[in-house]
Formats: C-alpha cells, structure tokens, sequence
C-alpha cells in the first residue's frame, strides 16, 4: 500500500534537497513539451488550413468531362467523340441515387464585362444553384447565389467573384447594379465569400462572373456542357458512382463502360485522401522530432532518479526492515518520476497554450498565416503529448525504481 | 520459537570468501529474553540480519515458529518483518523528514491497518513510551533518547512477538539507555521476546540469557550463574 501524501511529502523534501538539480530537471521538461507541443500544434495548424484550402474548390466532388472513345463499340468504331449535354445531369441524377448533387457548367473566356465606363475581358461562367454547395460559391452579406428561379426563367443576373468585384466595383457596393456582358444587360445578385482556393480546374472562382447555365445556353447558344460537378451523399462511394457514370453514359452515348477514355473524371475526393495522408505523414514526422526533444529531458529524470535513489539508500533500507516489500519501493520511486514529469509537462502544456492562444490573437494579415495556418492545440494534441508524457516518465522512472527495488536491505542499512 | 541449526553465513567479494558465522546451532524460546554479546567482527550483525529475517542463511536452516525461512519469497520476508519482528536499531533509523506520528505509521500502512485505527494505534505507542506531545516533532527536533523511544514505538506497531535490538543504547547517555532498558524489561514482561545485541556486558548481564559470539561461532550459551 502506498501512502500517496507520504510520496508527495517526499518529493517536497527532495525538491528542497536538490532545488537546482530538479528545477533544471523540470526546465528540460518543460522545454521538450513545449517543443512537441508547437511542432504537433503548427502542423494541426497546417493541416486544418489546408484542409480548408483544399476545399475552396469543393468539397467530396467529381469533375466529369467528355472525351474520346478507344474501343469499337456496337458496331461503331472509336475515336468518336463523347460530349456533354445540358440533359445529361438530370439523366444521371435519375439513374445514380447516390448522387447528392449534380450540375453542369459552361464556361467563356474573354467575354466583355462593363461596368460605367470600365470594360474588363472576363472568364463567364454557366452554373447552377448547386454550386453554392458542391463548389463553394458562398454569397457575402447582402447578396444571394443563383436560384432555381433564375435558371427556370433564364433571369438576366450575375453572381460576381470577389476578385473580379473588387476589380469592376472598387469599394462599391454592386448588388442590384446593372453590369453588360458583351453588351447585354445583368444584374449583379451577390458577391462570393472570399475563399482560399487551392486548385482548380478553370482558374480561380474570385476572377470569375457566374450566371445561370441556362441564361448562358440561351445567351452564348452552347451546344455542349463543358463539364458535369457531382457529389455523391457519402464520399466512400466515390469510386461506384465513377464506374455508374460511365455505365449510364456508356448506355446514353454508345461506348463501352470500361472504355476509361471516352469520358475523363478527376475524383478530387482521392486526391484530398493523398494529400491528407501527406499531412499526416508531416505531423508524425513532427511530432517525431518534438519526441526526441522530450526523450533527452527523460534522460534527466532518470538522471535525478539515480542520484535521489542513491542518497535515500538508508531510507530504502529502513523501509524494507519494516516491512517494505520491494513492489512498494518500486512504486514509490515510479511515482515520484511520474510526480516530476507530471509538474514539467503541466508547465510545458501551459506554456504551449498560452503561447498559441496568444499567437491566434495577434492580428496580422499576412498571405503566409493565410497558406500556413496558425498553430492550434487540440485536445487530440493534448492527449499525445500526455500520452508519450506519461510513458516517458513511466521508462525514466522505472529503471531507476527497479534499482532502488533491488537493493539489499542489510546493505542499505549500513549506507551512510 | 527461534531455531537455528547448522546456520553458515558466507559472503563472497570477488574471489575472497568470507564465512561471517560458522554452523550455529541456536534455540530461543518465545517470551525469552536473550543477550548475543562478542567484539566486533564476531558475527553480531549478521546473526541478528538473519534472525531478523533481512537476509536467509546460505548453509543450514532457520525455522521460526516451526516453519523454514529458507525458501521464502521477499514478499514473505517483509510481511514476516512486518508483523512478526521488530527492529530497533543502534542509529533509530528514523525517516528524518518524518514525524514521530508519521514514523510509528510507517509499518502500519505496510500491514495496511485502516486510518482510524493506525491514529488509535499511534496515539496508544506514543503515549506507552512517554511521548504523546511530541508526535509532530521531526527526529531532528528530538532527543536521542526521545528518538530510540519513538524508534521502539514503532518496533511495536503491529505487535509482534519478537524485539530485535542491535545496541540500542550505544547512542545514548547512561541516563536514556537506562531508561530505554527499562523499556525492554517491560516489553518482556508483557509477554515479548527480546534479542539484545550488545557489546556492553553491564547490559548482557540484566538479560536471562548470554550467548557468546566469537569469530562467527557461538562461544557459550546460557543462563547466567
């Protein structure tokens, strides 16, 4: 049985024995805490701003583009080209119940977009309600994103990139404004959310003037889709809608579904799977590096154990004449190097936090902090640093207290 | 209640052999109250480390209370130290950053007596050797007199049949070791078994019985004449 006032009582009484020693001891602590702590807490920083990042584009979405066949099919041969049409989303909505959304998109270049006595040449896009979800076309205060409404009646409005209404409006407000897009009138209806955007596959959404794909069918009289957005309900089933599509459009079109070519799909899902994967690598690897800090402050424990285990000999001794087992002293000495890891790494963790907590505060605005992150402790961060906390203090203190365990009590009562 | 037959000790540094005691053949009876006397270097120590259950012999048997000590596990070792023997040593062997209190309830924590009863406990020790105002004192803010009585106080904790003494009084002036003595005399009335090491003959002679060590064998046994 162990008397956990008595241990602590102990350890009080050595601190005041070898103040400098212990404070040194806890200094490392603190310091290999801290060091794991910000590596693992800019990483975590890392990895949630670009998670963010990655999703600028979307989130859990396909890109699907026509292409060209490879193989003959039913008589006909290949080479043929598969496009799409504006009907295609709406038959393979109806066939693929696992799609959440699905949308077309149209897309012109250089088109004139004028404002006053400003005319910039824009990337006009055609797009759908959908957007807002699958491609994160999220409406500022004040403004709205295209609706059914506006696609049913083919409305006249245009829903701006934040880039492109800083460089057509300037610090004016442009909802309700009326715009010209090669010379036809258009209402701006709302402004994009500022977004960081990571990839993209038709430049970046700030610098684009989006208006509802069948205004822009109507308008710029498209014969083909450019390209189909998806998202499916749960992202697992990324890959069987893929194999899906192309069943459907293999059956729609006259290709054979297994031909990869006649159709092209960029499955962003798995590439945020890679690219997640990545990140965690870093953050092993980090926190790797915070481990070896820490391990090197566990030599100190150890260090400190030895040196109190050999001057409390005769306290050992006295123990064990008294009935003592040695499991008894073993834990004590355990406990005491868990005592010691446990008030190092309290400071270190505190320390950490205020450190983070205070960097989230500073207000600075830099593109670097926009990329990077800041560096955040989780909770999740919390428990590993505790974890390999309480395992290194288990190990620096455990051979020491095997030691102290070992000793032959006749032997320790004659130590002076 | 102690027998030890044929009893060797020998201890080996490098390749130096080294027999501390030599076929010691010895029987104390339970409430005996015994004095091992001889010089230094006679095997004292050593004999009192194996009656005492810190070390086991390496030829020969020690069987306490009809049972070998021989093969005991440490664990079984110490629970015999706990409650069967106690130890009062020539230098007390307080822990020095412990109270009398604290010190008393060392080896009733080890046979894990409840909280209410260890304080009743502790209470009756300290007040059976004299010392119930001092139980917050420190073994530096002690006497040396007072620390032997605290280190007795606790030799008698979870009471046990046997008090293992080595010099008890060889810290003290004559006046506390007479007192301490007195001590013993009375434990032994009560019923205990008293083990006195001692080179101090004035001391060997209050005791029933004197066994004499030299060079590691017993060189007489007996009651005095």
């Amino acid at each position: 049985m162990i008397n956990f006032a008595t241990v602590y009582n102990v350890f009080i009484r050595d601190f005041h024995k070898q103040k400098k020693r212990i404070t040194l001891t806890l200094l490392a602590l603190g310091w290999g805490t801290i060091s794991i702590m910000l590596l693992l807490g800019f990483g975590e920083g890392l990895h949630t701003q670009l998670s963010i990042n990655q999703k600028g584009m979307g989130d859990e979405i396909s890109i699907l583009w026509g292409g060209q066949t490879t193989i003959p099919f039913k008589g006909l041969g290949k080479g043929r080209h598969i496009h799409l049409f504006k009907e295609d989303p709406a038959y393979l909505k109806k066939r693929i119940p696992e799609l959440r959304y699905i949308a077309g998109e149209y897309h012109r270049w250089g088109a004139a977009v004028k404002y006053g006595d400003k005319i910039l040449s824009e990337h006009i896009n055609g797009i759908a309600p959908e957007f807002e979800m699958m491609r994160a076309h999220i409406p500022m205060m004040g403004g709205r994103m295209i609706n059914e409404l506006d696609m049913q009646l083919k409305r006249r409005v245009a829903f701006l990139g934040d880039g492109f209404k800083e460089r057509l409006f300037g610090d004016e407000d442009p909802i309700g404004k009326q715009i010209f897009i090669n010379g036809m009138p258009f209402m701006v209806i709302g402004v994009m959310q500022e977004k960081m955007q990571m990839s993209s596959y038709s430049g970046s959404d700030e610098d684009k003037v989006s208006i509802p794909a069948t205004t822009f069918q109507t308008v710029f009289g498209d014969r083909y889709l450019d390209n189909i957005v998806y998202q499916p309900w749960d992202v697992d089933n990324m890959k069987s809608v893929e194999r899906q599509v192309y069943e459907a459009m293999g059956v729609r079109y006259k290709f054979d579904p297994n031909d990869e070519r006649a159709l092209q799909i960029w499955d962003t899902a798995e590439g945020a799977r890679e690219f997640n994967n990545m990140l965690t690598g870093i953050n092993i690897f980090l926190g790797f590096i915070g481990s070896l800090t820490l391990l090197i402050a566990g030599v100190g424990v150890a260090n400190i154990m030895y040196v109190s285990i050999k001057e409390r000999t005769r306290e050992i001794g006295i123990k064990m004449a008294v009935g003592a087992r040695r499991s008894y002293i073993l834990f004590q000495f355990l406990i005491e190097a868990l005592l010691i890891t446990f008030f190092g790494g309290l400071g270190g963790m505190s320390i950490s936090y205020i450190l983070t907590e205070a960097f989230k505060r500073i207000p600075i605005e830099s593109e670097v902090l926009d990329f990077m992150g800041r560096p955040t402790i989780s909770l999740e961060i919390g428990l590993i640093v505790v974890s390999i906390l309480g395992i290194m203090g288990i190990i620096s203190g455990l051979f020491p207290a095997m030691k102290a365990a070992s000793v032959n009590p006749v032997e320790s009562l004659r130590h002076e | 209640m102690i027998d030890l037959c044929k009893v060797t000790k020998t201890y080996i540094t490098g390749t130096v052999e080294f027999k501390a005691l030599k076929d010691i053949d010895l029987q104390i009876d339970r409430g005996e109250f015994v004095a091992i006397v001889g010089p230094s270097g006679s095997g004292k120590s050593t004999l009192m480390n194996l009656l005492g259950c810190l070390d086991v012999p390496t030829s020969g048997e020690y069987r306490l209370e009809g049972h070998s000590v021989n093969k005991l596990t440490s664990n079984q070792l110490a629970d015999i130290r706990n409650t069967k023997i106690g130890f009062v040593f020539q230098a007390f062997n307080l822990l020095p950053y412990a109270t009398s209190y604290e010190n008393i309830e060392v080896p009733l924590l080890f046979a894990k007596v409840s909280a209410k009863k260890r304080r009743d406990r502790i209470l009756e020790l300290l007040a059976l050797v004299g010392l119930a105002d001092k139980l917050n004192n420190k073994p530096t803010e002690l006497s040396g007199g007072e620390m032997q009585r605290v280190a007795i106080a606790r030799a008698l904790a979870n009471d046990p049949d046997i008090i293992l003494a080595d010099e008890p009084t060889g810290n003290l002036d004559s006046k506390s070791g007479t007192a301490i003595i007195e001590m013993f005399h009375q434990m032994w009335k009560s019923g205990k078994t008293i083990i006195l090491i001692t080179h101090d003959m004035k001391l060997a002679d209050q005791t029933q019985r004197i066994i004499r060590l030299k060079d590691g064998a017993i060189d007489g046994n007996g009651n005095l004449a």
